[in-house]
């Protein structure tokens, strides 16, 4: 077990560290601007003394260096500075946004994972047949539509024509569940459609690659029905690769979302920070890259530790 | 029960019987769930809904016929080499080389196909399509097709710099670190997982926040975020080149790095680099119809295919269609260059299982 240990120690002391890196990317991003922050946001018709009251609000004349721990260790309890346009504290508006994009992306994968899984494992049980050619070509198709055109398409039907769901999914936090479900039920869906062709695809890659070894001829030479050999064979071995598919997607989720936010208006952090970023809000776009930053990071580091632990060869050491 | 619907039965079911009987096993799978998909389809949405069976069926069927007819102009035309690879192609293959092949015409003749500029003012805001306008106007009365045609130049155009950018960076950067090996592959590993590990639109939209929306920082800034995906293919797919005796032969000769790169690595990896070519492709262009869409990619009036959804997604709410017209063409050709890389990776990797 010492070794799994390890590995695992090893693996967050990376995650970690590579976050380290990226904030210090995020910090530093915005100190490349030509001329300073005060300038940038204040335009070319700005005073002298505007520019320098701006530079002495944001503590600007110290050196980088010393920002960046000051703003690193706001971030880390929560504190993310105040936004240039609305002067107030940005975790007060990303708060909120934040638990809806999660409710969002949460709903979304508790759909789609056990989809995208059991159908995966079904094409590769009838690979090469019309039914894996359709469903490839399916996927295919789902994989390669910009995200805002599958959300129009499911509004132009599912609420322009049919008028089954709201095309708008503003939510607030006094809405009863049921009613927060029923009006993210088409960004849900949205995503829903593009991971699961993504997740479908890649479990069936991973269970075709276990196939092909030599323990898996072995049971069909046995003569082991088809779908035994998938379930008792096959699948121990590929939770390991599946496992990181599904944090591989629901990282995805968590920045797909931004492009769905927008389509459907919904309340979350992804529209924030297109937002921001066309106010050239800094705060708040480093705030927002920070989080997304992060939540991939996790979720990476999950799928790795996680495939870590399922490994049976890692679990039963000689 | 009018003659559509029973002719619509008739044909369908007869087809099955048909292929049964001369055991066409697939015709048959194929035909006959399609028989059953109507049955539901024609139960809860009548007609109408039989009408689109029908008429998604044709366009399948119509694609497949020129796919078909397209592969066999390809291995008419073509050296007898090419031909000898194409004629294998497999049908969905040889859609996506027709579309591309469309693309490319549209884009590079866009002025002489479009009937008006791209900018060019001719009517009312959002006024139906006439004789005049094929597809009706957009939300500042610009005639909505001749800028899907422009779009084709301008979106597709910016997305192929971008990845020739992002590309050419890559491959230079994997092949130079696989065959140097040591400190500089070491770093440029390090560098290259940091930045992989930030998700590619928050990254972009980090960047354009900051160096602002220009049609050249656009496509720096998209190129520095692939190249990381082909720096990692063309690291691994040259670290299993270097090995070989016939580098080693090389390095004794005394030849140089860049000379061991051109001539000895390089014309042994480009099968999997072109397949990377098509898949990067796409996730640039998704990415900049993306950005376009959120309205920070090529900025008006410059016809582009992600910010015209965007301008006439009002349309969308009274039931028009016009506004998917760009979006299915980013759709449709991120598709084509899926099903041709697709089909390169299977004969490359000899996928048979």
């Amino acid at each position: 077990m010492g070794d799994i240990l390890n590995i695992v120690l090893k693996r967050l002391g990376l995650g970690l560290l590579t976050l380290l890196v990226i904030s210090v990317i995020i910090f530093g991003a915005v100190e490349l601007l030509p001329g300073d922050i005060a300038e940038a946001v204040l335009g070319q018709g700005a005073t002298k003394e505007n520019v320098a009251a701006m530079r002495e609000q944001l503590g600007l004349d110290r050196a980088a260096p010393i920002r960046y721990f000051e703003w690193l260790g706001g971030a880390v309890t929560g504190d993310f500075g105040n936004s240039l346009v609305s002067q107030k504290p940005v975790s007060e508006a990303i708060g909120s946004r934040f638990a809806n994009t999660l409710f969002l992306a949460v709903y979304a994968a508790v759909i789609a994972v056990p989809v995208a899984i059991f159908l995966g494992i079904l094409v590769a049980l009838y690979r090469n047949t019309v039914f894996d050619r359709v469903a490839n070509v399916l996927t295919l198709t789902s994989i390669s539509a910009p995200e805002f055109f599958l959300g129009y398409v499911l509004i132009l039907f599912f609420a322009v024509k049919w008028g089954m769901f709201p095309a708008i999914s503003n939510i607030d936090d006094d809405m009863s569940l049921l009613d927060k479900l029923e009006r993210t039920f088409l960004p849900a869906l949205t995503m829903v459609l593009v991971v699961v062709a993504h997740m479908m695809r890649m479990t069936r890659a991973s269970i075709i690659n276990l196939l092909a070894s030599p323990y898996v001829e072995m049971a069909r030479l046995k003569g082991v029905p088809a779908w035994k050999v998938i379930v008792k064979h096959t699948l121990p071995n590929a939770w390991a690769p599946i496992i990181n598919v599904v944090a591989l997607n629901l990282a995805y989720l968590i920045t797909g979302v931004v492009l769905v936010e927008v389509v459907f208006v919904y309340p979350g952090i992804g529209q924030m920070l297109v937002d921001s970023v066309t106010k050239r809000d800094f705060p708040v776009v480093q705030a927002c890259c920070l989080i997304f930053a992060g939540t991939f990071i996790l979720l990476n580091l999950a799928a790795d530790i996680g495939s870590i632990l399922t490994n049976p060869r890692l679990r039963h050491p000689k | 029960m009018n003659y559509f619907i029973i002719g619509f039965y008739a044909l369908l079911i007869g087809g099955s019987s048909l292929a049964a009987f001369y055991q066409k096993r697939t015709i048959f799978l194929l035909l006959f769930s399609l028989t059953l998909v109507s049955f539901v389809m024609g139960i809860v949405g009548g007609e109408s809904a039989l009408w689109s069976v029908t008429i998604m069926a044709g366009i399948i069927a119509f694609s497949a016929g020129v796919s078909y007819s397209f592969r066999e102009f390809l291995v008419i035309i073509l050296p007898k080499e090419s031909a000898k690879i194409i004629r294998t192609a497999p049908l969905t293959a040889a859609f996506g080389l027709f579309i591309i092949f469309t693309y490319t015409i549209t884009g590079v003749f866009a002025p002489v196909i479009a009937p008006y500029g791209e900018s060019e003012i001719i009517s009312q805001a959002f006024e139906p399509a006439n004789e005049k306008m094929l597809l009706g106007a957009d939300q500042l009365g610009r005639d909505m097709f001749s800028r899907i045609v422009y779009g084709a130049r301008n979106s597709v155009g910016l997305a192929l710099l971008a990845t020739l950018l992002a590309f050419f960076m890559g491959a230079i950067g994997g092949l130079l670190a696989a065959t140097k090996g040591g400190k500089f592959d070491q770093f440029m590993s390090r560098v290259i997982d940091v930045v992989m590990s930030i998700p590619s639109l928050i990254f972009a939209l980090l960047l354009l926040s900051i160096f602002g929306t220009n049609v050249v920082t656009l496509i720096i800034v998209i190129a520095i975020i692939y190249a990381p995906r082909v720096f990692r293919l063309a690291r691994s797919v040259a670290g299993n080149i270097v090995v070989m005796d016939y580098i080693e032969a090389a390095k004794l000769r005394g030849e140089g790095t860049w000379y061991l790169i051109r001539k000895e690595v390089l014309p042994n990896a480009t099968a999997p680099l072109i397949a990377e070519f098509g898949l990067e492709f796409c996730f640039v262009f998704l990415l900049v119809a993306g950005l376009s869409f959120l309205g920070l990619g090529i900025q008006p009036p410059t016809a582009d295919w992600g910010s015209m959804v965007r301008e006439n997604a009002t349309l969308i709410s009274f039931g028009e269609l016009t506004p998917l017209i760009p979006a299915g063409a980013i759709a449709l050709l991120t598709v084509a260059v899926n099903f041709v890389v697709d089909w390169m990776l299977y004969r490359s990797s000899g996928l048979k299982e």
